[in-house]
């Protein structure tokens, strides 16, 4: 890949994460507006972590991703630290794939 | 003025996540440089980019045989969400111009993530900061590492850093999913009492509604990931703030 590309994707990336702070400095949002814009992120963030648990390439993960980060749910409702969420969650699905589940 | 929000425990939790970020970098370095980047155009990329999902499937379209362009529209497409998460976290990056526009560039699924779970403005800002700038430095250093050094170093998937990052970002989530089990326990009829009552009730509303969006944006995003472009589900999840829209 050349560089015309890189600096293309860059400065689109750029523009996304600029025109958030951009608007909100021109607009006053009510508290209603503000509520449902911390719910997008919420939204946002599920989605995220939903797609990154099952899907790769549009198809399904395969079981040791969702083991894994089903691991760390359980322990950050436990509220276990975020560093034992985190490790546990790459452990289990580590082990897993160590003994051959993909 | 930040250093005085930040504790032990968000250094720790920051450099956990730092640190699994590094190794995905150094994956991302090594993998650029086989499908034919040179070490300081993928560092380059990663400098300026600075969103691992749009890198490596920009890098993956183009190796795949995809051309430049398509290669552009698939990172763009994943990275749109940053516009609504742009929106939320503002207040975060201060009012120097500068400072705003270099705290811009820090803006990734953590630091939002990480920013959104805590509890004051003053944390919220500390959070925002420490964590994107610990992935920014993470992230860099592990691209140029794993581009020196190819693919002499693991494989992130054999150590399960695919199942952290979900697992980190879900932990941060959890806390705006549940409320406090029970009301406070005060003497109903005093005003304070009614006061810690009313507020506790709205958390609890508060977290209800967003059970409901979140369980709409994972059914949403996989009902829709089979059959659209990589990004785009999750552009989408955000149609199930209807499902609170009165």
């Amino acid at each position: 890949m050349t560089l015309l590309p890189i600096l293309v994707l860059a400065a689109g990336t750029y523009a996304f994460r600029l025109a958030g702070p951009l608007l909100s400095q021109r607009v006053q949002v009510s508290a209603r507006v503000q509520g449902l814009l911390s719910l997008s992120a919420i939204a946002l963030l599920t989605a995220l972590v939903a797609t990154a648990t099952l899907t790769s390439n549009g198809g399904f993960s395969g079981w040791a991703r969702p083991a894994g980060v089903l691991a760390g749910a359980v322990l950050a409702w436990r509220k276990l630290p975020f560093v034992v969420v985190v490790v546990g969650a790459a452990g289990v699905t580590a082990l897993l794939r160590m003994s051959g589940v993909s | 003025m930040v250093m005085g929000h930040v504790d032990r425990t968000l250094v720790r939790d920051v450099a956990a996540i730092a640190a699994a970020s590094s190794v995905i970098g150094a994956s991302f370095g090594a993998i650029s440089v086989a499908s034919g980047l040179s070490v300081w155009v993928a560092s380059a990329m990663s400098v300026l980019v600075f969103a691992g999902g749009s890198q490596f499937m920009a890098v993956g379209v183009v190796a795949g045989g995809g051309s430049p362009v398509a290669a552009v529209i698939a990172g763009l497409l994943l990275n749109a969400r940053h516009l609504p998460f742009g929106l939320v976290i503002s207040d975060v990056l201060g009012k120097h111009w500068l400072v705003r526009l270099i705290g811009t560039h820090l803006m990734v699924d953590e630091s939002v993530a990480f920013a959104l779970a805590q509890p004051t403005p003053e944390r919220r800002k500390a959070a925002y900061w420490l964590c994107g700038g610990a992935l920014f430095v993470g992230w860099n250093v592990g691209v140029l590492v794993g581009a020196l050094a190819g693919t002499a170093l693991g494989s992130p998937e054999a150590m399960g850093l695919d199942a952290a990052f979900p697992a980190g970002l879900l932990a941060l989530l959890l806390p705006s999913l549940t409320a406090p089990a029970k009301p406070p326990n005060v003497e109903p009829g005093t005003a304070e009492g009614g006061g810690a009552t009313a507020r506790a009730q709205d958390a609890r509303a508060a977290a209800a509604r967003a059970r409901w969006v979140a369980g709409g944006a994972v059914l949403i995003a996989l009902a829709t990931t089979p059959i659209l472009p990589t990004g785009v589900p999750v552009l989408l999840s955000l149609l199930a703030l209807g499902l609170v829209l009165r």
